[in-house]
């Protein structure tokens, strides 16, 4: 139901509207609309991206930047990477938020105790980097570790490992997921403790009485009831894992097998415009899906107005 | 009844024990930076931030006791022409071939070293090797005394802001190079006019406010507007724009940069304050109309025709009514904002490469080799405290607009 409206002249709506319609238009729509124009031209955008095409190599003609995009084992790389950052950094994020969510809903503390988790979103993702960077840190030659991580495995007896520079790519990769969930779960845990709270009191009394135990109660009760919460946090953090740049940038630039999407479009984004857009264009396309999801929803809370 | 209060209490260790660990693991990267970014480089270097919690190693105090406290007293004040605790005058004897004649040569007539134990070890010149080493535990401990030997260098300091805020990168630190005035190279004054260099995180602290403050203000002011209009007007392709917004507000960032550049490049506002703020205004307005759409479009319906049955007009209506409303929107809109240009390195880096703010700062301070976390660390400080303060500050509003936005959207 759309609020009753006051009446006005016709053009009165588009003089409150015009400056962000402007702003929009040129810094979001026109953008949007050239970055798809630019990756079908070569990496200056002067000539068709055939252009960048070299004698006796494929070729795919005006998508000779998608072949890149889709085909290069950097992007290969990438976007496996992406995959598993999804796979794994959403439900961590989403698991860690909640089981804060539940253990601080308990104490008198809680405020305190969900401060202290929810610091990290004030902070830059290259703050970040750095306190984490700091903690992997892996100090070659005989001195003492000086990385946490290092030094505790020192001193229970093992070598220390190299974090973000192991022979092993999935050890870098789990290095800096960990980082992720870590200034991450704060968002999920606020948004899922409103959640948890706004479960009706009597439910969970009533579940109560009837002899479930509290494990029971919140898989039966509490869960079922915050699942479409837990969905819409899952959906955010979804596009936000997709986009995942700054970390990669400052902590490995991508190296020994960390290589994101992200990270490979600002590569280029000097070097090979028409390479660059054409990455752009594919992440856009991973994240339409969510777009929908996300209008469709809207929609329906619309109605409920 | 209170046995079965002890018995609840006692149920509820493990959960008290769980929630304290969980916080300890999620704070001690942030301590550990924080505590290394008052370390020297040496003691960051060669020993790990938690030791400042261990008690300072003293080598030397006993053999200093047995050998010297007698006459030079336990702080070394006790002979007024031979001063231990001054710097200028231990100096030469921090080495133990130095110290080892002075030692065997007599004072006013008697040995320098009464304790009989080391008289002996001493004046024995067959023994010379061993004496040496047994003397270098008090060379330590001399320079323990006097603050010029390696616990000088364990002492908390906070030099490093002091780097780090003038952008200095020498070996020893600002601080000292500007006292002996020595290897200050030609870009340092020693004098405030240093913190403006553009190497320096003062210069990308001002470089950052810069950026940040316009980049707030002016998508709030722009999104008012248009949240207005939709809420309370009634226009052709309101819902439909509406619905286009909600999509726009997930476009990546990335979509939007080599068309932005090159625009910038052709109109001359690349690298320039303006450009970053209405790239950042042009990001921030779907997010932004939206939060304070719905946060209007929820205002009692009552309130705005009974102003405008009493004659007001849309534009009072707007300023006298809906604008002091939503303030709490508005405010936790503009935190936001600002914590989101603040931390922003990506576009700072592509739009604003000649004024580096504090995130692009730091990532020219890194050092592969990870040989300058002193300074590191204190730059990463000096970049985290005002969004720390304004998140601690205004968090009621944050988590009230991150609940609006992320669960009704």
């Amino acid at each position: 139901m759309t609020p009753k409206v006051m009446k006005q002249g016709k053009w009165v709506p588009w003089l409150y509207l015009s400056g962000a319609l402007l702003i929009m238009a040129l810094f979001i729509v026109y953008p949007t609309i050239n970055t798809i124009i630019l990756s079908l031209r070569d990496k200056t955008g002067a000539n068709p991206a055939s252009a960048d095409c070299l004698p006796g190599q494929p070729c795919w003609g005006l998508l000779e930047n998608y072949r890149y995009a889709l085909t290069d084992p950097d992007m290969l790389q990438a976007l496996r990477n992406n995959a598993l950052w999804i796979l794994l950094t959403v439900p961590g994020t989403v698991a860690a938020g909640l089981l804060f969510a539940v253990l601080t809903d308990r104490v008198r503390y809680e405020r305190f105790a969900k401060t202290i988790v929810f610091l990290p979103m004030a902070i830059s993702f290259v703050g970040a980097s750095v306190i984490w960077k700091f903690v992997y840190h892996l100090q070659s030659g005989g001195g003492p570790q000086i990385g946490v991580l290092n030094a505790i495995l020192v001193s229970l007896g093992a070598n220390p490992i190299a974090w973000l520079t192991n022979k092993s790519w999935i050890v870098n990769n789990i290095s800096l997921w960990v980082v992720w969930i870590w200034l991450w779960a704060g968002f999920c845990m606020t948004i899922l403790s409103a959640a948890l709270k706004a479960v009706p009191g009597e439910i969970i009394e009533a579940g109560r009485v009837d002899g479930a135990t509290e494990w029971q109660v919140f898989w039966r009760i509490m869960f079922p009831i915050i699942l479409p919460t837990i969905t819409v946090v899952a959906t955010t953090m979804t596009i936000n894992v997709l986009k995942v740049f700054d970390i990669v940038f400052v902590m490995t630039n991508g190296l020994n097998g960390t290589e994101v999407i992200a990270n490979r479009m600002f590569k280029f984004i000097v070097t090979n415009q028409g390479r660059s857009t054409a990455i752009a264009v594919l992440l856009i396309a991973l994240t339409i899906p969510i777009m929908i999801i996300n209008v469709r929803r809207f929609r329906e809370q619309e109605k409920m107005r | 009844m209170s046995a079965q209060r002890l018995k609840n209490l006692l149920a509820r260790i493990p959960l008290h024990v769980a929630i304290i660990a969980l916080l300890v693991v999620w704070l001690i990267p942030t301590v550990g930076t924080f505590i290394t970014s008052f370390r020297s480089r040496q003691a960051v270097q060669e020993s790990g931030w938690w030791t400042v919690f261990l008690a300072p190693p003293t080598p030397g105090q006993a053999e200093y006791r047995a050998a010297c406290a007698s006459c030079h007293g336990n702080d070394g004040k006790g002979v007024a022409t031979a001063d231990l605790s001054d710097p200028a005058f231990v100096e030469p004897y921090l080495k133990t071939n130095r110290l080892l004649p002075t030692l065997r040569q007599s004072v006013g007539g008697q040995a320098h070293v009464t304790n009989p134990e080391w008289q002996a070890l001493i004046q024995d010149t067959t023994r010379t090797r061993e004496a040496l080493d047994r003397l270098s535990a008090i060379s330590a401990y001399l320079g323990a005394l006097s603050g010029t030997g390696k616990s000088a260098q364990y002492k908390l300091t906070a030099n490093n802001w002091i780097d780090a805020l003038v952008g200095y990168k020498g070996t020893a630190t600002y601080a000292e190079d500007c006292a002996t005035g020595v290897s200050v190279s030609g870009k340092f004054k020693c004098n405030a006019s240093d913190l403006l260099n553009p190497e320096g995180m003062a210069r990308a602290f001002l470089n950052s406010i810069a950026v940040t403050i316009p980049s707030t203000i002016l998508p709030i002011l722009f999104a008012a507007c248009a949240a207005y209009a939709f809420s309370w007007m009634d226009f052709r392709g309101r819902s439909w724009m509406f619905a286009l917004l909600v999509g726009l507000q997930i476009v990546p960032l990335q979509m939007t940069l080599v068309p932005i550049a090159r625009l910038y490049s052709k109109l001359g506002l690349q690298s320039t304050f303006l450009g970053i703020w209405l790239f950042h205004t042009g990001f921030g307005l779907p997010y932004a109309i939206y939060l304070l759409r719905n946060f209007l479009g929820g205002l009692p319906r009552d309130l705005f025709e009974s102003a405008y049955l009493d004659g007001a007009n849309h534009w009072t209506a707007f300023r006298r009514l809906a604008l002091p409303l939503t303030v709490p929107a508005i405010a936790s809109l503009a935190i936001f904002q600002f914590l989101w240009v603040w931390n922003d390195l990506l576009v700072a880096i592509i739009l604003l490469p000649s004024n580096p703010v504090l995130t692009y700062q730091i990532t020219n301070l890194i050092d592969p080799r990870g040989g300058n976390w002193h300074l590191l660390t204190a730059a990463a400080f000096l970049s985290m405290i005002v969004p720390m303060i304004v998140f601690l500050a205004f968090q009621r509003y944050f988590v009230r607009g991150l609940l609006a936005g992320a669960v009704k959207g």
